[in-house]
């Protein structure tokens, strides 16, 4: 017979593995998609560390591109790039466009 | 063995928690649990115990910090009564269902309104379905050595639930009686070293206590629940019975008394048992085949051993000293749920008495016995559920 | 003592402990927080959380965002559940039975869970002295039951329990000032931030970790859906919050207040209102009392806040 399932669950409903909710997905929420344009990037990092979602992939202190697995479009990292010469290094497109 | 004293229910149980030597406490005081915490804490102030005072702002933030430091991983313990118990509340199932062994003495209290400080178990009774062990005490001595056996069995590898161990506030708390103390390093043996599991303390392996845990899931965790309660009786048995090769003292899920070849009987938990069986001897002197059942383990409740040890009788009484308001008194319910699985079940009474510390006096449990005799000839019951002990 | 210099560039070099896959809405101003006031320290560090949005998006089911040692038991007591937590650590320190690593613990707490029915058990543990930073996510109501009022809730602001009606235009109150009733606990650190100015935020965060004993932080919060914003702008608001001085940032460190981050040039409040439905009956012809009446609070609370500085001021250079 199969082991029930309430037999394999963790007593007193405690989570074991940290930083599993990596396993959950939420890019789907997005309607809209955040996109870089590096040239116009200076490096800031602002966009980094207002991500409520840590979604902007950031490597040995470089801004790389985004992690569209988790991104929820929210735009608060377009809203706040400050851009080259007042052109933004981020800009919200509607997703699947 | 240990030094004979005497002392009240609340200076043993304070004694028994100086044996343990609990890693954290968090007390708030509430009469007639204060002077058990009192008691501890000047353990405390004269460095004989190396506990952790958290001295809350109420019973609520007591139970809370009793929480996060049995998640932290380490022994807990606290005491409380009545209102106290009453705001504890919804922490009491976050403790069970996180399943963290916290040790709590209750010293039973009736419950506002009216305010009164006096004994009866409408407190316990209430927390009844909170998901934590209770154990019932007759006298000072038994509420000491329910306390220690307390931390095996919530403790216990297979269980890790919190446990209340209860005695009649006044009655029991603040009398005093002959108690037979365990040596120190006995208890400490007998208690052993405890080991929370997934404690939070461990930084090298966090761990999240407390989710949400929706429709998806909700059921099979309570159900796991209820798989442990159904463990419970054993370990108590066992622990009981290494217990008894320190102590010389015996305990079970209840005690009998003169209730084998009995034909009535009184159903009844803690002080009030010691009254009821003097009156036992008197019928039984009489000639009335009169017995008595005392539980000590009322959560998780043993329906079936009880049902086995009253199985034989012509008529039962089931005393209770808290009432369910339009129910049955909470004790009663327990009985006829063990009553069920009888073929030819005997017809019972539930007679409320007691309540708010009202004296519980040998009249009337002859009142109850004389009662008894006659349903057991006549097979008739009046009314189920009376008080008793009421003042003209 | 936390060494990595606060820029950005070193900060990202740090391994993250709270992480993404949390269901808090898109661009919640909550989580921010959370992640640069654990960014801000590479203390070990225990947390325990109230009931909340942020509780209950981060902890669900087999999924926790949380990558240090968290716990949640209820709505009211974060502050008491840490400080069994932190009860226990003391005590198998103090026997000798785990090593002493520098722990450091946090509560977070909604504004609800600690301006209202956590108030008590926060007011319990900073007066019992533990060793704790108590840190107050504010987004100004209850938002994980549906944006009902709370003690922080600001005048006029419209919720589902204060609704702007025909006869009383939201909120008749305004809000409870927690970060100076912590200060009067005589601790010996309190302090407000906003995670539009991270520096000054990690800062705080720093310096209250050297402090030993309690500590509390209130940490304004957007919340797009209760504000009735846009998801773009938490930072913002919470840029704007500061520039109006609704918002100042300051510090109460042993009873000395300093403001930390002055606004070049003080905005009418409005700036921060006019982009919130929250407030947008407060616009209306024949409104113009509230629009008043709010900017009244927030001169007179600044001023305030000023003078207190100032004399503090003074008194350091005195000594
Ligand atoms: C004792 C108790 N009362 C009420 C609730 C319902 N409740 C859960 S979360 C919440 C509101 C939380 O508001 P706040 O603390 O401001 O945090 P937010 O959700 O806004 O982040 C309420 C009222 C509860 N869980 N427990
Ligand atoms: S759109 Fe929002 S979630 Fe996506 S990267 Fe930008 S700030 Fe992060
Ligand atoms: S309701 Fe508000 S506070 Fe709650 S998760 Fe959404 S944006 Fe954040």
């Amino acid at each position: 017979m199969k082991e029930p399932l309430w037999k394999k669950l963790t007593p007193g409903s405690v989570i074991l593995e940290p930083g599993s909710s990596a396993k959950f997905k939420t890019g789907s929420w997005r309607s809209m998609r955040p996109r870089w344009i590096e040239e116009n990037c200076i490096q800031c990092l602002f966009c980094w560390i207002y991500c409520p979602d840590m979604s902007v992939i950031v490597e040995d202190g470089k801004r790389k591109g985004f992690n569209y697995d988790y991104c929820k479009g929210c735009g608060i990292c377009a809203l706040e790039c400050p851009g080259k010469k007042g052109n933004k290094a981020i800009v919200m497109e509607k997703e699947g466009s | 063995m240990g030094k004979i004293v005497a002392v009240t229910g609340n200076e043993a149980v304070a004694e028994s928690l100086r044996q343990v030597n609990p890693d954290v406490c968090a007390a708030y005081p509430i009469t007639p649990a204060t002077d058990l915490m009192q008691r501890f804490s000047s353990f405390i102030s004269d460095g004989k115990v190396d506990t952790e005072m958290v001295l809350v702002e109420s019973e609520h933030s007591a139970m809370s910090a009793c929480i996060g430091a049995a998640a932290a991983g380490g022994r807990v313990a606290t005491a409380t009564s009545s209102q106290g118990l009453a705001l504890m509340w919804e922490m009491l199932f976050i403790a069970a269902g996180d399943r963290l062994p916290i040790i709590m003495p209750v010293v039973n209290r009736a419950l506002s309104a009216p305010l009164n400080i006096h004994g009866d178990h409408s407190d316990t009774m209430g927390a009844r379905d909170s998901g934590w062990i209770q154990l019932y005490s007759e006298t000072a001595q038994e509420a000491y050595d329910n306390a220690i056996q307390a931390f095996r069995i919530g403790e216990h590898p297979d269980i890790r639930l919190p446990v209340m161990v209860c005695m009649d506030g006044f009655i029991v708390s603040h009398s005093i009686e002959r108690v037979e103390y365990l040596e120190d390093s006995e208890v400490k043996n007998f208690v052993g070293e405890y080991r929370q599991v997934n404690p939070l303390l461990d930084i090298d392996h966090p761990k999240s206590y407390g989710p949400l845990i929706l429709t998806d899931l909700y059921h099979e965790y309570k159900r796991a629940q209820h798989e442990v309660m159904t463990k419970v009786k054993n370990v108590v048995l066992e622990v009981a019975s290494d217990f008894e090769k320190l102590s010389g003292r015996k305990y079970g899920l209840f005690e009998t008394y003169r209730l084998e070849d009995a034909e009535i009987a009184i159903v009844i938990l803690s002080s009030a048992a010691g009254t009821t069986k003097d009156v036992v001897d008197r019928y039984r002197d009489k000639g009335i085949k009169a017995g008595l059942l005392k539980p000590r383990m009322f959560r998780p409740f043993p329906y079936e051993d009880v049902a086995a040890a009253l199985r034989h009788l012509k008529a039962i009484a089931v005393l209770d000293r808290a009432d369910s308001f339009g129910g049955y008194g909470p004790l009663f319910s327990e009985i006829c749920g063990a009553v069920m699985s009888m073929d030819t079940k005997p017809p019972m009474i539930n007679r409320i008495y007691g309540l708010g510390g009202r004296d519980y006096m040998p009249d009337q449990a002859e009142k109850v016995f004389d009662e008894l005799i006659g349903i057991a000839e006549t097979g008739k019951v009046g009314a189920i559920k009376e008080y008793i002990g009421l003042r003209e | 003592m936390t060494t990595i210099p606060l820029r950005l560039k070193e900060l990202s070099r740090q391994e993250d402990r709270f992480a993404y896959g949390h269901r808090m809405c898109a661009g919640c101003g909550a989580p921010i927080v959370v992640k640069q006031v654990l960014m801000a320290t590479d203390y070990p560090i225990i947390a325990a959380n109230a009931t909340g949005c942020l509780e209950v998006s981060t902890c669900i089911s087999e999924y926790t965002a949380w990558k240090i040692p968290w716990i949640h038991s209820a709505f009211e007591n974060a502050a008491a559940t840490i400080s069994g937590v932190e009860a226990m650590y003391r005590s198998l320190v103090r026997q000798g039975r785990i090593d002493d690593r520098q722990v450091k613990f946090i509560a977070f707490g909604g504004d609800g869970g600690t301006y209202d029915i956590g108030f008590q058990s926060l007011s319990g543990a900073m007066e019992r002295g533990h060793d704790m930073l108590y840190i107050c996510y504010d987004n100004e109501a209850y938002m994980n039951t549906g944006i009902q009022r709370s003690s922080a809730t600001p005048f006029g602001a419209n919720t589902t329990t204060c609704p702007a009606g025909e006869v009383i235009p939201g909120k008749p109150q305004n809000r409870k000032d927690l970060t100076r009733i912590m200060a009067a606990h005589n601790i010996p650190y309190a302090a407000q931030a906003s995670p539009g100015h991270w520096m000054d935020l990690m800062k705080k965060v720093r310096k209250a970790f050297e402090i030993k004993g309690p500590k509390f932080m209130n940490i304004i919060a957007p919340c797009n859906r209760g504000w009735r914003s846009r998801t773009d702008d938490a930072i913002m608001l919470s840029k704007l919050a500061v520039d109006t001085c609704y918002w100042p940032l300051y510090e109460i460190e042993n009873g000395v207040t300093r403001i930390t981050v002055k606004p070049r040039e003080k905005k009418p409040v409005t700036e921060f209102l006019k982009g919130q439905g929250r407030f947008k009956h407060m616009f209306a012809p024949g409104h113009e009392w509230m629009l008043e009446q709010a900017q009244e609070y927030v001169d007179r609370e600044w001023e305030r806040l000023q003078k207190e500085a100032a004399f503090w001021a003074e008194e350091e250079k005195a000594e």
